[in-house]
């Protein structure tokens, strides 16, 4: 049988998705791709992150050999002009031709540039391909002002990206409000808020009537009300417009607004047409956002399998989450509580700045509706309740207000999902499907990952995938598989027993007693950690060697390129001039990027493995230590000057960091530890997003645990008041031990605290009134460690044997050509790729 | 006559579990020494096709369903010490060399 030839007229993230589809399907349709972008498709969602440092090329989505290897046909830089229906057929640009059985438009769309005076100047700029990207960044390079036309969300993100390219940086809007389509005027008047407080300025009900020359400047733009402002660039960013000016040349049916018609099949209306992405006009409705298109292209690729029943496009929700400008914006459904009798709760912080609004049906029974500004925390629930029609609680506020006296919002447990709840949106699957795979035999988490693909996308359900498998197990009366690895059966806390118990103080005698095989780099750092945690021997110690991770061997951070970066332990954050003046010293002589961490320390990038020992000698003779920011260990403890100098601290939180620094250091931990002491309410050493923070009171210390920073932050929980000194050190010796002998492998303290049974309450117990009765052994195993501290550098460099683990080469004494370094801002960096390849072409 | 093998280095330098990095004709090769195995030590190149870097030497070892592994110490993709292969990525492949220990010595090839 003759093939079906099947052309894909754009290559952009939808169609490339659409060619992914079809390749996995079968191998009896001959595909040709014709793009119009110079390169094949990439990830636009972000672009912007190319303004942030990252490699365009780490934006791609496959490549030109990826589709060779696969018998694509296919063509960039050359866009299809005409369609023939007649000869089912498409020319190019460039005057080829290619017949086709089966056409697939995926072209995309354009930014909108409104018709004003002026508009078609060499500053006037649009934002959505990596080209645009590059003439952005020229045109800032001689620009102090820039302006974006347009406040929706693309705007505001390329406002981010003018500002960090340095500019002054203005947003003009038409409407009254930014972000119009996704928020209400409350939630948009807080984001302005917020944004104006980074330092760009917002200009709302502006219609831009001209674009001429500044006198200062190389732009003017002039408004309707007559008031003007002074620009040297201008990005326009005022809408899209689809791309269907194929299909409209060649008679397709086209939306009155644009856009290329399709059926619950993405069919055109030619039955042998399809289109799919931001093309497509469905139900009146253009889906500008990436997981619409995907699932077009899936559908699409859908209609070539031999099925009785094909799958429809039903249109897509358009709940959104985002950061912008570095503030969290989140809108879902009816965010403007349009729906008839619908009912809204709003909950606006000024001090915070968040501001949440749910809209709510009639009887307030279903959520319909919300937007989030300044804190998205409440997203993932809130979408939860929305696209499943979950009912609400009795009070539906309760699932915006703050957590007063330990009630926290109701969580929404894996048992209240119905079988149609999305859990993996990457993927496409549902709770159902995941249950129904598990009825079909799959026993655990990877077996369901690799049978209905979900969490293998994003990533971002993972922790909500697990809760409903372990649901399910536990519902079938199964065990649920919690060993850490293929070598052990066991879970973190049952290695830490054993090993306990046991007295084991080996990763070898643990492997003969209790595991098999030889261990992986899930099991060895673990056990590692557990050994340094109970027995705190050396770390480097012989036998204990091969557990480590790159970093704790070689007792520094690796970075992208191989080398490492030193951290010199600063207790508190308090240093001498002397160890500043030692420190500068050490980073000239080896030529090191110096930056300050946020941990109030210093950091030093860019050593290679042999500088580390003569680095940490010199480090150490000026009266440094490790800072074992390499460690899954005790960080730092940040601190504010308190009493001794500021005029409102109560009590001397330099003091009692140090304190706290010096007793913790070096303690290894399931994940990093970091702390903090302020010396008064006021805060400023921010103890209250740490795993342990401390603030100083009238009566003395008030101590918050579990919060933390990253990805994703936590406040911490006030858990006891007004302690004297020693009070509070016993409390955190109890409550670290306790973290450390309980929680799982990288589990940090909140998940850890959040999963324990009765939370919070129940650490008070264990802690504060010891209720299990192991206070006393938890002190003492924490005297332990305390007493038996090393600086693991110092230990090392005294001993000739470890030194020699540091050579780059145990043969030679070169070093790697593959390190090579460039100047940027006064002090040496990585090469990127081209800088590399240019620098080792000509050095050899 | 058959030729002499080319000595890398001696079997001390080597870390009982653990890798080592060596420079052979100007290649930068990963060895990994098993104590207690039939081949006792494996090499492969030290660049890690994934992360961009000379880096796979410092990588934890062990093994996963049977194969003989080495975790990449930026991302963490395992490579088979054996054929090279990536268990993560089919397009991502390392280079095997053959080595082996006479006396207390590493030979190449
Ligand atoms: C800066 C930015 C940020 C974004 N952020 C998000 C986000 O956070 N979340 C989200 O969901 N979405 C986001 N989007 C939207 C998302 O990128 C689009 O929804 C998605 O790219 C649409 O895919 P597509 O394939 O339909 O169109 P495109 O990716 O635009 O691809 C269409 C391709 O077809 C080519 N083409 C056009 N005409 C022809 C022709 N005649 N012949 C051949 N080729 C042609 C075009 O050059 C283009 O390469 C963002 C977009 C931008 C620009
Ligand atoms: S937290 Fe209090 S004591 Fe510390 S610097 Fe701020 S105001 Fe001063
Ligand atoms: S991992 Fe941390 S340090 Fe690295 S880029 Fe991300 S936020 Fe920055």
């Amino acid at each position: 049988m003759k093939k079906l030839r099947m052309v894909v007229a754009g290559n952009g993230m939808v169609g490339h998705h659409f060619v992914d589809q079809i390749l996995a399907l079968s191998t009896d349709i001959e595909l040709t791709v014709l793009g119009a972008e110079t390169r094949p498709a990439y990830d636009r969602v972000h672009l912007s992150e190319v303004f942030a440092g990252k490699d365009p090329k780490d934006l791609s989505l496959t490549s030109r050999e990826y589709y060779k290897e696969h018998n694509v046909d296919a063509h960039f830089g050359d866009a299809v002009v005409a369609i023939d229906r007649d000869n089912k057929s498409v020319k190019t640009e460039s005057g080829r031709t290619f017949s086709y059985d089966k056409l697939i438009l995926a072209t995309g769309s354009y930014p909108f540039v409104p018709p004003i005076k002026g508009s078609e100047c060499k500053e006037c700029l649009t934002y959505r391909t990596i080209d645009d990207l590059g003439e952005i960044k020229a045109n800032a390079k001689d620009a102090k002002i820039g302006v974006v036309v347009g406040g929706g969300l693309l705007g505001l993100e390329c406002a981010n990206a003018l500002k960090n390219l340095g500019l002054e940086t203005h947003v003009v809007e038409f409407a009254p409000g930014l972000m119009g389509v996704q928020l209400d005027q409350g939630g948009s008047k807080m984001l302005r808020r917020k944004i104006e407080a980074l330092g760009v300025t917002v200009h709302t009900s502006k219609a831009t009537t001209l674009i001429s020359e500044g006198d200062d400047t190389k732009l003017r733009m002039s408004f309707a009300d007559e008031t003007h402002l002074d620009t040297d660039m201008i990005v326009f960013s005022a809408g899209i417009r689809p791309y269907d000016q194929l299909a409209r040349k060649s008679g397709l049916e086209v939306g009155e607004r644009g856009g290329i018609v399709i059926d619950y099949h993405c069919r055109t209306s030619d039955s042998d047409i399809f289109a799919i992405g931001e093309c497509a006009l469905f139900g009146k409705m253009i889906y500008g956002l990436v997981a619409p298109g995907y699932r077009m292209a899936e559908i699409a690729a859908q209609q070539f399998v031999d099925a009785d029943e094909k799958p429809s496009f039903t249109g897509a929700d358009m709940s959104t989450k985002l950061k912008l400008l570095g503030v969290d914006v989140g809108s879902i459904g009816d965010a403007h509580g349009k729906t008839a009798d619908s009912i809204c709760y709003v909950f606006s912080d000024e001090k915070a700045e968040t501001y949440k609004r749910i809209v709510v049906s009639a009887d307030g029974k279903r959520l319909l509706g919300a937007v989030l500004v300044g804190d998205c925390s409440d997203y993932d629930t809130l979408l939860q309740y929305y696209l499943n029609e979950i009912d609400l609680p009795g009070s539906p506020e309760s699932m915006i207000l703050p957590a007063t006296d330990g009630s926290a919002a109701p969580a929404l447990g894996p048992a209240a999902l119905p079988a149609t709840a999305t859990i993996c949106s990457c993927h496409n699957v549902s709770k159902g499907d995941i249950v129904n795979a598990m009825d079909a035999g799959c026993c655990g988490l990877p077996d369901v990952k690799s049978s209905t693909k979900a969490s293998t996308g994003c990533g971002g359900c993972a922790a909500l995938l697990k809760n409903i498998v372990d649901h399910e197990m536990e519902a079938r009366g199964l065990e649920v598989n919690k060993s850490i690895c293929e070598h052990f059966q066991f879970t973190r806390q049952e290695l830490f027993h054993l090993i306990k118990v046991e007295e084991i103080k080996s990763f070898q005698e643990m492997l003969d007693k209790h595991g098999s095989g030889r261990g992986c780099d899930i099991c060895k750092p673990a056990i590692g950690s557990i050994l340094a945690s109970l027995w705190n021997d050396y770390v480097l110690q012989e036998n204990h060697v091969q557990l480590q991770d790159t970093n704790d061997t070689f007792l520094a951070n690796m970075q992208k390129n191989g080398t490492y970066s030193v951290v010199p332990r600063v207790p508190g954050g308090e240093i001498t001039p002397d160890q500043l003046i030692a420190i500068g010293e050490v980073g000239k002589k080896y030529n090191l990027y110096t930056k300050i961490t946020g941990g109030q320390r210093i950091d030093l990038f860019g050593a290679t493995l042999n500088q580390l020992p003569d680095i940490w000698r010199e480090l150490i003779d000026a009266g440094l230590e490790t800072g074992h920011a390499y460690g899954k260990a005790v960080r730092t403890v940040k601190s504010c000057v308190g009493s001794t100098w500021c005029r409102y601290g109560v009590n001397d939180s330099v003091g009692m960091a140090i304190h706290i620094e010096n007793r913790y250091k070096g303690l290894r931990a399931p994940h990093k530890l970091k702390f903090a002491v302020s010396g008064c309410t006021r805060e400023c050493a921010e103890a209250q997003s740490k795993d342990v923070g401390v603030i100083a009171t009238e009566n003395g210390w008030n101590l918050y645990v579990c919060g933390n920073g990253g990805m994703k932050p936590r406040h911490a929980d006030l858990f006891a008041t007004d302690l004297d000194d020693q009070t509070l050190i016993k409390y955190i010796d109890r409550f670290l031990m306790f973290y450390i002998r309980t929680a799982d492998r990288l589990q940090r303290t909140s998940v850890w605290m959040e999963n324990l049974e009765g939370g919070l309450d129940y650490l008070r117990q264990v802690v504060i009134e010891d209720s299990l009765g192991i206070g006393e052994e938890l002190e003492a195993q924490m005297h332990h460690v305390v007493g038996t501290y090393q600086c693991e550098w110092k230990t090392t460099i005294e001993n000739p044997e470890k030194v020699k683990r540091f050579r780059q080469f145990v043969n030679s004494n070169a070093s790697d050509d593959n390190v090579v370094f460039v100047e940027e801002r006064g002090q040496m960096r990585p090469a990127n790729e081209v800088e590399r390849q240019k620098l080792i072409a000509k050095s050899a | 006559m058959e030729k002499a093998k080319q000595v890398v280095c001696q079997t001390q330098d080597l870390i009982p579990n653990s890798g080592v990095c060596a420079l052979v004709n100007g290649k930068q090769v990963a060895l990994f020494y098993f104590p207690e195995d039939d081949q006792p030590v494996r090499a492969v190149s030290n660049w890690d096709p994934i992360g961009q870097a000379n880096v796979l030497s410092r990588g934890i070892v062990g093994d996963l369903k049977g194969r003989l592994v080495v975790a990449s110490p930026l991302y963490k993709q395992h490579f088979d010490l054996k054929t090279g292969e990536c268990l993560e990525d089919d397009q991502a492949k390392l280079e095997v060399f053959p080595v082996s220990i006479e006396e207390n010595l590493v030979l190449w090839g």
